[in-house]
Order: C-alpha cells, then sequence, then structure tokens
C-alpha cells in the first residue's frame, strides 16, 4: 500500500500554516497525527495534492489550565493528554478516553485536534467534547472563530470546518469539583473504534443529580450529544428507573449502521448498556 | 589432573533430546538480522504488484494498459493474453484443479489477480496499477455454498464445465460441484441410528477464516539467461514441492531451478500453496532477464491467498439412553470458492476427515463431503492443523456436548464412558486408522482433578441461580475437549502430493573431521526453531554437541528432497529421518572405532557420546575422535567420511492428544465473554525441547481463541469481501489473549524411532471446541444448544437474546 | 514531482538520503539504508511489526512520512545492543525466556519494550500486556513476551542500582 504523489510542506508557525492553506484551498489537507489521512492515501482512497504538516508548530502544543477553563493545542496528542498531571486532577475523564483509542503507538502521534476535526463518527474525541461542552477555535488565514462541539458535526467527514480552516484550540469549562465522570466503550480488541461508547459527567447534590451530561460514540453518522437523557437525569436519585428512562432517551437518538461490531440494534442497545454503565460508574465517583 | 567430566556433565553437554536448549535462532531474530524475503535485494532487481478484481463475478470485457505503461518507471503490464502462448495463464492447484494465475475473460472472485504491473519499483507499480483500466460486464454471483448446486445456478467455471471430474475424485453433480467423498459403513451406521435410544443431528458450521501469518506472501524470482537458470526466493512451507510443480509447467529442466526458502515470518499452512504472484514473478523475471520481486500487502493476503476452513457439518450422533455412543454420521457442504486450491493428499480431498471419530470407541461412522465452487477464494488450507482435522475433531467435540445435553448427562462422563481404553492399543478405528498409543482416561483424570472439575461445576450452579434470581447478568461456561489428533502425513502408500510424490522426508547429515556436523532437511521452519530441535535429536544420537552441529533447510540445490513443513509433520517425519541418519552415522563411526581400538565391533558399547570396549570402560573412543579418523584410518573396504542420508517414510501417522477445560465468563448485556482460565494437557510423546512445546502450545491456543472467538472472513451478498484488514480480523492483542496453563503426559510412539509425535497443531485442533463448548456450555441449563462460531460479542448477546436472556 | 533529502540520525549515525514526499518512513529505513530489522506486517498501523523509537516516542513507521522524520533520532532494533556487542537485557531477555518464534515481530516488539521501560521501569504484567498492545504476534501467544520484558526490567533496574 503505498500513497499518491503529493507536495510536502512542513510550516514552523501557525500563522505560516494558514497562510498556506489558504493559499493552496482544496488542494491542500493538514497533517497532524497521520494516523487517519495516511492510511487513507495509502489505500488511495485520499489523494490531496498538498499535505501541510502542522508537527512542527509549537503554538499549536500544550495543555493549559486556569480559571474556570481547560486550554488544549490541537496539537497535542493523546500521549501527551495522559501524561499531563493537572489535567488528572482537572478532568480525569480525559485521560480514561484517551487511554482507549487505539493503541500506545498510535497514542503518540495522534493529536486532540485531528480526532475532533476529522468528523470520523468512530473517533471518541467527538463525543468526549459534546460531553464536556467544549469549545474549538477555528482559525484561517481571514481570522478565528469558535464552534461549539455540539454544532460542529454535520455528518460523516462533515464538519463545520471551511476549505483553508483548521482547529488551532480545545476550550473546555473545567467540570466543577467533585464531579462524576465516566466514558464506557465496547470495543472488539485494543486498537478499535467503538462498537459503541458513552461519556457521562454528573454533578452531585448529595444523592440528587444537579446535573448530567451525556454524549454516545459510534452509533450515528456523528458523535452525539444525548440532550434529552441528559435532562432526564437533572434531579433524580440515578436509582434504576431514572437510569433506564435516560437508557432509554440515549438509544432512541442513535441509528449505527449494521457492521462486524454488530447489527444495528446491537450497536444501539449497546449504547444504552454504555450509558447505564457510564452513570453508574460517574455516580460511585462524584464526591 | 583434570577432574573427569560426570555422566550428567556430559549429557548437559550435548544439549540433546529432552532439554530446554536456547533456541539458535534468536540471536539473528533478536538483531534485526533475520533474512526474510523482503530483506532481499537484487542489483537491478525490479517490482510487481497486482490489479486486482472489484467483482466477485464478471466477464472481462477489455483491458487498457496505456495510461499504466506512461507511468514513469512502469516496465510492463501483463494480462492473461501475454501468458496464454506460453499456456501459463492456469496453474496446477494441490488439489488437482487448476487455477487462474492471471484472469482468463472473466473474474471468479474479488481481489482476483487481473493484471501484473512490473516497475522499477514498488511505488511507480502501485501508481501503474492505480492506471490500468478494466471493463467489466457483471456477473450474477454464487455467494452461499448451499445455492450452489441450486438448478438455476450461474456456471462459475466456464472452463471445466464440461469436465467429468476434478482430480480424479468421481463424477460431478452440478457445473458447480468439484466431487463427493465418503468414507465408513453406511448401512452399519444407518443401522446404528435406527437402533439408537437417543439421536442428536445440529448443523456444526466452521467458518472460513484465514492463518494470516506475520509475513505476507511474497518471492524474488532471479532468471539467469546465460545459463537457462531460474532461483526463486519465497515464503514456501514446501519449497521442493515448488520446485517440482514449476518444472512440470515450465520448459525448464528442475535441476536449473532453485527454489529457496530463507528465514519465514510465520507460515499456519498459509504458505503451503502456490500464488499467482509467484508464476507472475517468474514469467516477468524470465521475460525481463531481471530479478523480480512480489510482495502483498495485508489486505491481498487476507482477501486473495488460501482460506482455511468453510465447513458446514451435519453432524449426528447415535447413543443408546445410557451414553454409549453407537453410531456416528456426517454430511458437509465445503465451500471451496471459485478453485479447488485446498492442500491435501491426493486421494483424500476431505483431508483426513476421518478423524472425526476422535478418541472415542464408536464401532459405526459413515462421512460424506461435497466440494462446491463460490465465487470467493480458492484455498482450503490447513491452518495450523493436519488436514482438514479441527473442522472434523471441532464437529464431533460439539455434537459429544449437545449429546450430553440431551442424555442429562455430565459432558465428562459421557466423555469418560466412551474413551478408548489403554488396553484397546493399538486400535483400529471404524475408518481403519491405526492409533498406535495412549491413555486417554489418565490424561482426562489428570485435567480435570488440575481443575477442580467438580468444584468448578457448583460454582458455576451457584452463578446460575443468581443468574436466575436477578442478582448477575453473568454465566458460567465449562468447556472440554478431548481429542486426538491425526499428523506427521504420512505414509507413502496412502499419502502423496499431487499425484505424484509420497510424503516422506529426509535428512543428509555429515560429520566433519573435527566433530562437528551438518545436517540438511527436506522440511522447512516458519517459526518452529528447526535448527535448535533437529540438533538435539543428532546431538543425542551421534554424542555431538548440539552447538557442534548446523542445521541447514529451504534451499532445494543443498537440501534432500522432502514434503516440507506442514501437518505437524517435521517432528514425525523429518524428525524420524533425522533419528534415521545419526543412527546410520553411529553405526559406521562403531565400524571406525572398532578398527582404530582393534577390537570386534560387537565388543563396544555406545556411552553418551563415546564407544567404549566393554569389561575394559577405559579403553574408548569419543566420538570427536572417531570423526578425524574417520578422514584418516578406516577399515579396509570401507569407504572415508562420516556421513548419511536418510528418506524416511513413515509406517503410519502419529497420533497426539489432549484434554483441555476452559472456563469462561460471560456478560449477557454485552455478549462479551472473559476467559477465567484455560488448562491444556498434551501428550506429544518424547518431548524434544519443553521450552518449544510449551511455546508451541501458547502460540496455538492463542491461534484457537482468536479463531473461536472473532476470525471469519465474510462476503456480503454481492460478494464483497468483509473484514479482510487487521482493523476487522480478529488478531488479539496481549491484552485479549488469555494466560495458559500447560500440562503434559508421555506416551511414546511405538513406530517412531525417538517416540516422538509432533505438538504444533494440536491446541489449536484442541483449542477450538474448548472454547465453543464453553460457550454453548453457557447457555445449556438456559435452553441453548449450540451456536454457531466465531463467538463474537453481538453474537453471543443474539444467542442470549433467542434464549430470552435480554430485554 | 522532486525528490528531497531528508537527513536524520539512525541508530546514533548521522545519515541523508533523497527520499519523495511520500516516501514512508518503514521505507527509508528498509529500502533506502538497508536497516531491514523492522517489517510491514499489516500496512494500516495495526500490527506494530514496524515499530521504531523516533525522537523518544514509539511509533508505527508504515504510518510515517520520511519527511516527518527530518533532523529526527531514530532507534530500531539494530541498534539497541551496546557498541561492544553485549546485547540489551531485552535481547537477552527474549532469547532466555522464548520471547519469539518466527521473530518477524520481534524487532518491533523489542523496540517497542525498550520504550515502554523507559517511561515505566517497573511496569506490572497488566501494564506490560497493554503497553505491547500495539504490537501483535501470532505465534507465541505474548505469555513468553510478557515474562521476557518483566524480567529485563527487573535486570535493568538491578544493574541500575548497582551502579
Amino acid at each position: 500500500m503505498i500513497p499518491g504523489q503529493f507536495d510536502y510542506h512542513r510550516p514552523s508557525s501557525k500563522q505560516e500554516a494558514l497562510q498556506i492553506l489558504g493559499e493552496l484551498g482544496g488542494d491542500a489537507f493538514p497533517l497532524a497525527g497521520g494516523h487517519s489521512i495516511i492510511p487513507m492515501m495509502k489505500l488511495r482512497l485520499a489523494a490531496p495534492e498538498h499535505l501541510v504538516d502542522l508537527g512542527a508548530i509549537d503554538e499549536l502544543k500544550g495543555v493549559s489550565i486556569g480559571g474556570n477553563v481547560i486550554e488544549i493545542g490541537s496539537m497535542t496528542t493523546q500521549h501527551e493528554l495522559l501524561t499531563s498531571s493537572e489535567l488528572s486532577q482537572a478532568c480525569p475523564i480525559i485521560q480514561e478516553t484517551s487511554a482507549l483509542i487505539a493503541d500506545p503507538q498510535v497514542r503518540y502521534c495522534g493529536t486532540i485536534g485531528g480526532n475532533v476535526a476529522n468528523g470520523d463518527p468512530g473517533n471518541d474525541m467527538p463525543g468526549l467534547m459534546q460531553c464536556l461542552d467544549a469549545t474549538y477555535v477555528l482559525e484561517s488565514n481571514s481570522g478565528a472563530r469558535e464552534v461549539g462541539a455540539r454544532d460542529f458535526y454535520n455528518g460523516i467527514y462533515d464538519t463545520a470546518l471551511n476549505e483553508g480552516e483548521i482547529v488551532t484550540l480545545v476550550r473546555i469549562p473545567t467540570p466543577a469539583a467533585g464531579h462524576g465522570y465516566a466514558y464506557c466503550k465496547l470495543k472488539r480488541k485494543v486498537g478499535d473504534y467503538a462498537t459503541a461508547a458513552a461519556g457521562v459527567i454528573l454533578n452531585m447534590s448529595g444523592s440528587t443529580c444537579q446535573s448530567a451530561s451525556i454524549a454516545l460514540t459510534n452509533v450515528g453518522d456523528t458523535a452525539l450529544y444525548a440532550a434529552e437523557a441528559s435532562d432526564s437525569l437533572a434531579g433524580s436519585d440515578l436509582g434504576d428507573d431514572a437510569i433506564d428512562r435516560a437508557v432509554s432517551l440515549a438509544e432512541g437518538i442513535t441509528s449505527p449502521v449494521s457492521d462486524m461490531r454488530g447489527s444495528e440494534e446491537y450497536r444501539s442497545k449497546m449504547a444504552g448498556v454504555m450509558v447505564a454503565r457510564a452513570i453508574r460508574l460517574a455516580a460511585e465517583r462524584a464526591s | 589432573m583434570n577432574k573427569q567430566p560426570s555422566r550428567k556433565e556430559r549429557e548437559a553437554a550435548l544439549e540433546g533430546i529432552g532439554t530446554s536448549r536456547k533456541r539458535v535462532e534468536d540471536p539473528r531474530f533478536t538483531q534485526g538480522k533475520g533474512n526474510y524475503v523482503d530483506d532481499i535485494k537484487l542489483p537491478d532487481m525490479v517490482h510487481g504488484d497486482f490489479v486486482r478484481s472489484p467483482y466477485a463475478h464478471a466477464r472481462i470485457k477489455k483491458i487498457n494498459t496505456e495510461a499504466a505503461l506512461a507511468v514513469p518507471g512502469v516496465l510492463a503490464v501483463l494480462t492473461a493474453d501475454d501468458l496464454k502462448p506460453f499456456n501459463l495463464h492456469y496453474m496446477p492447484t494441490l488439489a488437482g484443479d487448476v487455477q487462474a494465475v492471471l484472469a482468463d475473460e472473466k473474474v471468479l472472485y474479488q481481489m482476483q489477480e487481473v493484471a501484473f504491473v512490473v516497475a522499477t519499483d514498488r511505488y511507480s507499480a502501485a501508481d501503474g496499477v492505480e492506471l490500468v483500466e478494466v471493463e467489466y460486464e457483471e456477473l450474477q454471483p454464487v455467494i452461499d455454498p448451499f445455492t450452489a448446486m441450486d438448478k438455476d445456478a450461474p456456471v462459475l467455471r466456464e472452463d471445466i464445465k464440461d469436465a467429468k471430474e476434478v482430480g480424479g475424485h468421481g463424477p460431478r453433480k452440478h457445473p458447480n460441484h468439484i466431487w463427493t467423498w465418503e468414507a465408513g459403513d453406511q448401512k452399519a451406521t444407518d443401522k446404528a441410528f435406527k437402533d439408537a435410544d437417543v439421536a442428536v443431528e445440529e448443523m456444526i458450521s466452521y467458518q472460513r477464516c484465514h492463518a494470516s501469518p506475520m509475513e505476507t506472501a511474497c518471492c524474488v524470482a532471479s532468471f539467469d539467461k546465460i545459463n537457462g537458470a531460474l532461483t526463486v526466493w519465497g515464503t514456501f512451507q514446501a519449497p521442493h514441492v515448488v520446485r517440482t510443480v514449476a518444472a512440470l509447467i515450465s520448459p525448464l529442466p528442475e535441476h536449473k531451478i532453485r527454489i529457496i526458502a530463507p528465514d519465514i515470518g510465520g507460515g499456519f499452512g498459509n504458505k503451503v500453496g502456490v500464488y499467482p504472484g509467484y508464476i507472475m514473478a517468474i514469467a516477468a523475471t524470465v521475460v525481463l532477464g531481471i530479478p523480480v520481486k512480489w510482495v502483498e500487502d495485508r489486505i491481498e493476503n487476507l482477501s486473495a491467498t488460501a482460506f482455511a476452513r468453510d465447513y458446514h457439518m451435519k453432524g449426528e450422533l447415535a447413543a443408546t439412553k445410557d451414553g454409549k455412543i453407537t453410531g456416528l454420521r456426517c454430511y458437509t457442504l465445503a465451500d471451496h470458492g471459485a478453485f479447488d486450491a485446498c492442500v491435501s493428499a491426493s486421494k483424500f480431498p476431505a483431508g483426513l476427515f476421518m478423524i472425526c471419530t476422535n478418541s472415542y470407541d464408536i464401532p459405526n461412522a459413515f462421512v460424506s463431503v461435497d466440494g462446491v465452487y463460490t465465487n470467493k477464494t480458492p484455498g482450503g488450507v490447513a491452518y495450523r492443523c493436519s488436514l482438514r482435522v479441527t473442522e472434523a475433531i471441532y464437529m464431533v467435540e460439539r455434537m459429544v456436548d449437545i449429546l450430553a445435553q440431551k442424555l442429562g448427562m455430565d459432558p465428562a462422563e459421557l466423555r469418560m464412558k466412551n474413551m478408548i481404553t489403554p488396553d484397546q492399543f493399538p486400535y483400529t478405528t471404524t475408518f481403519g486408522l491405526q492409533y498406535d498409543s495412549g491413555d486417554y482416561p489418565a490424561a482426562f483424570k489428570k485435567a480435570m482433578k488440575a481443575v477442580g472439575y467438580d468444584k468448578l461445576r457448583k460454582e458455576q450452579a451457584k452463578m446460575l441461580e443468581d443468574f436466575k434470581a436477578g442478582k448477575s447478568r453473568k454465566l458460567m461456561g465449562i468447556g472440554i475437549s478431548t481429542f486426538t489428533e491425526i499428523v506427521g502425513a504420512g505414509p507413502s502408500r496412502v499419502c502423496d502430493l499431487v499425484g505424484l510424490v509420497g510424503t516422506f522426508d529426509s535428512c543428509e547429515v555429515r560429520v566433519h573431521p573435527t566433530g562437528a556436523a551438518i545436517a540438511r532437511f527436506g522440511t522447512k521452519s516458519q517459526g518452529q526453531a528447526h535448527e535448535t530441535t533437529y540438533a538435539q535429536i543428532l546431538s543425542t544420537e551421534m554424542g555431538i554437541p548440539a552447538a557442534d552441529i548446523e542445521i541447514e533447510e529451504g534451499d532445494t540445490d543443498t537440501a534432500p528432497y522432502g514434503m516440507g513443513t506442514w501437518g505437524s509433520r517435521s517432528t514425525p517425519v523429518g524428525g524420524a529421518a533425522c533419528a534415521n541418519a545419526a543412527r546410520k552415522v553411529r553405526a559406521k563411526a562403531q565400524k571406525i572405532a572398532a578398527h582404530v581400538m582393534e577390537v570386534s565391533e560387537k565388543d563396544l558399547e555406545w556411552d553418551i557420546d563415546t564407544f567404549r570396549v566393554k569389561g575394559a570402560p577405559d579403553k574408548a573412543m569419543t566420538m570427536k575422535e572417531v570423526a578425524l579418523a574417520a578422514y584418516s584410518n578406516v577399515p579396509e573396504g570401507l569407504e572415508m567420511g562420516l556421513e548419511a542420508v536418510e528418506y524416511y517414510d513413515p509406517p503410519n501417522f502419529t497420533f497426539p492428544y489432549g484434554a483441555y477445560i476452559c472456563v469462561v465468563e460471560i456478560d449477557t448485556d454485552t455478549g462479551e465473554t472473559a476467559i477465567r482460565s484455560f488448562y491444556a494437557l498434551d501428550d506429544c510423546g518424547t518431548r524434544i525441547n519443553p521450552m518449544i512445546i510449551e511455546g508451541q502450545v501458547h502460540g496455538g491456543l492463542t491461534e484457537a481463541f482468536a479463531i473461536s472467538m472473532g476470525q471469519i472472513i465474510d462476503y456480503d451478498e454481492t460478494g464483497n469481501v468483509i473484514g479482510a484488514s487487521f482493523l476487522d480480523y480478529f488478531i488479539p492483542t496481549a491484552v485479549e489473549t488469555p494466560v495458559w496453563t500447560t500440562d503434559h503426559t508421555v506416551t511414546p510412539c511405538p513406530h517412531h524411532p525417538i517416540g516422538a509425535k509432533g505438538v504444533g497443531e494440536s491446541p489449536n485442533v484442541g483449542g477450538v471446541p474448548c472454547f465453543s463448548n464453553a460457550i454453548n456450555d453457557a447457555f445449556a441449563a438456559l435452553g441453548g444448544v449450540h451456536t454457531q462460531m466465531p463467538h463474537t460479542a453481538p453474537r453471543v448477546w443474539e444467542h442470549a437474546k433467542e434464549l430470552g436472556l435480554v430485554a | 514531482m522532486a525528490s528531497t533529502k531528508v537527513s536524520l540520525t539512525v541508530n546514533g549515525n548521522e545519515v541523508e538520503a533523497e527520499v519523495d514526499s511520500r516516501t514512508l518512513l518503514i521505507h527509508l529505513l528498509r529500502e533506502h539504508l538497508n536497516i531491514t530489522g523492522p517489517h510491514i506486517g499489516c500496512d494500516t498501523s495495526h500490527c506494530g511489526a514496524c515499530t521504531v523509537d523516533l525522537n523518544g516516542k514509539s511509533v508505527k513507521a508504515c504510518t510515517v512520512l520520511a519527511v516527518q522524520a527530518q533532523d529526527g533520532d531514530v532507534l530500531t532494533v539494530e541498534g539497541m545492543a551496546a557498541a561492544d556487542g553485549t546485547l540489551h537485557p531485552l535481547q537477552q531477555a527474549f532469547m532466555d525466556n522464548h520471547g519469539l518464534q518466527c521473530g518477524f515481530c520481534t524487532p518491533g516488539m523489542l523496540t517497542r519494550a525498550h520504550r515502554l521501560l523507559q517511561e515505566n521501569p517497573n511496569p506490572t504484567e497488566e501494564e506490560i500486556r497493554w503497553g505491547i498492545s500495539g504490537n501483535l504476534c501470532r505465534c507465541t501467544g505474548y505469555q513468553n513476551i510478557v515474562k521476557a520484558i518483566s524480567q529485563a526490567a527487573a535486570q535493568m533496574n538491578m544493574k541500575e542500582a548497582a551502579e
């Protein structure tokens, strides 16, 4: 498997990258970790004329936590997320999710920006970012704008990104202290995409759920924010009935395809099972 | 004065049979100095790559190579029309059929080879492949083998539509029928079923899967035009067979063809057959006069090289009400894909399927197999098993469990009741196979004791209670398999390849003047460590340290003729040749020693590494000393030198056996299975290297786990191959792979010179039914009888749902 | 399309090669530099046979472009033994524990294990299994590989403590 020909660009600053991407327009594709685009090119399912490697741009890397917001540069790798001690304090669900992506080698290369921007419903970060109500900063040579993760995804490989535009920063409102969290992913083996996965964030007040946020991975054309299911938990005691209701609301918004991971019915049911497990685990972890 | 080494020290210094000698292959493999086919680089070497069919069944209307030829670096684009003048567009298969090298007028499976692009490097070749334009007219495909012989089914093989038979196996019933093979006494078996108190029947499907070694198939072919000599380095488990086939289909004489199998990155049966890539590399080097390399990628490997299994077996058992099995019947539909490229001995189109009476004393049995063509990839290789043995054992081991369920009897008790007992050996099965040795009940009892079988059943009952009471969503399953393998093909009077060469094997050993030695073999290691273990046999037999013995295989110019390594035959056949050749050397050495010490040959006795004069133990000559004498001082009438050749044709197969027990826990909410424990007891006769045996068992069990829990090469209704990459095709990682517990008993094989039976394939043959029985056992008390492999989470969940166990 | 020059350090040696933009790192190593330890097993970044160390990270060289390794520091299995030929404790432990059979996955497995032990010198069995979960082996069933890595870790820690 050999990729077709292309021109390679390796800008050393964000400005330079945006400039090149702007000039080349639709002929160019940004290269982040490369583990989606390079296999596609090797299969000759993608044939960009230009690859713009963002790997040398330091300003797109790093995690910073301040005030009520966590900012993650788009070229921060999964491995870097996993080894960030601040993140393990402020928002451990990011690490729980990162550890379930692909395998160790891929996590050294794969970036949060690539994972959220690619528009692949199998990726885990789009669901997680919707669960966390993150915002993406999109930049092009004509300026910057912000789009909420919950508004970013239109369909398979179809996102709010315009030509020449890249995700430069992911901005996450820091979850409240003592929040409960869990990302539960059913998959066939290490390295696989989810059969179904669910991310849950809970804020508890005693044994009552103040607010909840639930998102689903790989059970639709895009990752899904389960708004009604999330809302249904608010004010509940997270007892079996409340969980059953949330599960059924979450299952209701899924539309998975039948594939080797299972039938449409199975994958939809598994989304429900993952939601239930994630809620219970998150409740256990909440304080 | 130096202290004389003790007997123990002398024995240890040899590192002979029974020692866990460290592998001599490892220094090169751990330092990146292995020599695999794709590591070979020759001056002016070019690369070939295939244009493959996107359709399962289509007529080729036109092939336009113009754009491809315009790609810089592309040297040639070959199609079937280029091969026809040389009659190379079809090649013979091991099953007596022919297979298209490049599709001739129509394609018969997705990913079939249509054109071969040759270019200066692999990048240009890939560019060329993309630009070859092929115009197809789609035809209706046959995907479901059960519809292949329908009246209105399209005729797939137009090239042989009028052929009365294929491979000499008798009349065909339909243009998509290949052969029918039957064995056993049908009348007596039918009567056994008529008279039976109890009978069970179940459709047991063993899914199409793929051996998928880490290294894909590849070769480098180099033709020397001046000398008319062809050299091919390739991923060949049986290099001599490849040379003979090449000589038969090409104008080159056999002595001008040299086949070399260098280091092989795993085979598991996938590298026994001949693939179009080999033929095309050879054709291209002959045309161009420069070396041509062909290397498959993984998707090509999984979708276009030989599959395994795809046997759909309707199994039946008859029994008395107290559980004595009185009859076995099995009708099998075998999906062979578009060409019959099944690896089998030529008289046995369904391989050694008659092993299906397994470890049990079953008086009556009858089996029948129909092979059919479909629009799928050809193959039918024995994926880490002897020919069709894993299919047969899977069927019967499932049926035994199903019978136990029907009788309300514990499956262990039913097995014990029907096992062949030690006093019955040698035991002739109803199919006429002669089992030479074994103590099946002892092995099984040892296994049950080791796992605490009765306690496990109690725990299972408790878990079931909790499940029924709604306290838990987990079910426990206990899987058993007690199996007998048939390996070491085989006696040439019953077994041969391509109707030409018998399945003997060979060893040639030469002792040098200083007492070091070299030995060469007709087999070919693909990871089994022959360089290590053959030297151990030689060392024990000749009294030369294993470290002083070089082992060579895989080069047809230097190695003696042999059938290669498949079907666990290296130890039973190659290992026997090895021991016998060494004994010939020792016999000659004894003559020389007697001559030098001026005693009678009969006055000498062998003592580890030394000939001693009986009654005068200080008068002695070591093998090392004899070796030097062999080149300087031999008795009159004896030739100089110390070497021997053995072509060993085994008197019988060997029959390793085992008893495996597996414990699983099933999460009924997701259908996921956790393997709690797996205990494997193997009896492979004399154990040459316990470390390597254990490694073989670990690997075989891991493959059995992969097959039973996930591996499938599937097709959609239009013939698109599904799951043919490592994203989907289940190769477990270290995380999913269970921890294995191994054990053994030793019952030496009476007809093998050192009593060895072979082990590499037992864990696959015994492992697959063990896992499958465990999954089915978990549901047995809730009404489940049989669910088909692979036992993926969604399939197990569907099963639970059918039984009303999930909401 | 013009080829470009790429320069990097491989196993401590500075090297240069003319490559295409599309040349994969695995082909730079195997074809241009004749470093044939790392292998290609799956082409889709699932098997890890092509694993090498690039700038202190384990990467699958079949899914990295050679140009991405510009100025990089690459370690392959060929660079693991000491200059005097003494094997790396991992290499020795793989031999001592029967951690390989056909040998095809071994170079990738060793370079991956090397990085794992750099990051986690005292891994549990479970951590080893997760740590090598990007490397497939068809022969061994991993049990002896896990054992070998565990033993090498102990050996390396003992040596460090002694120094």
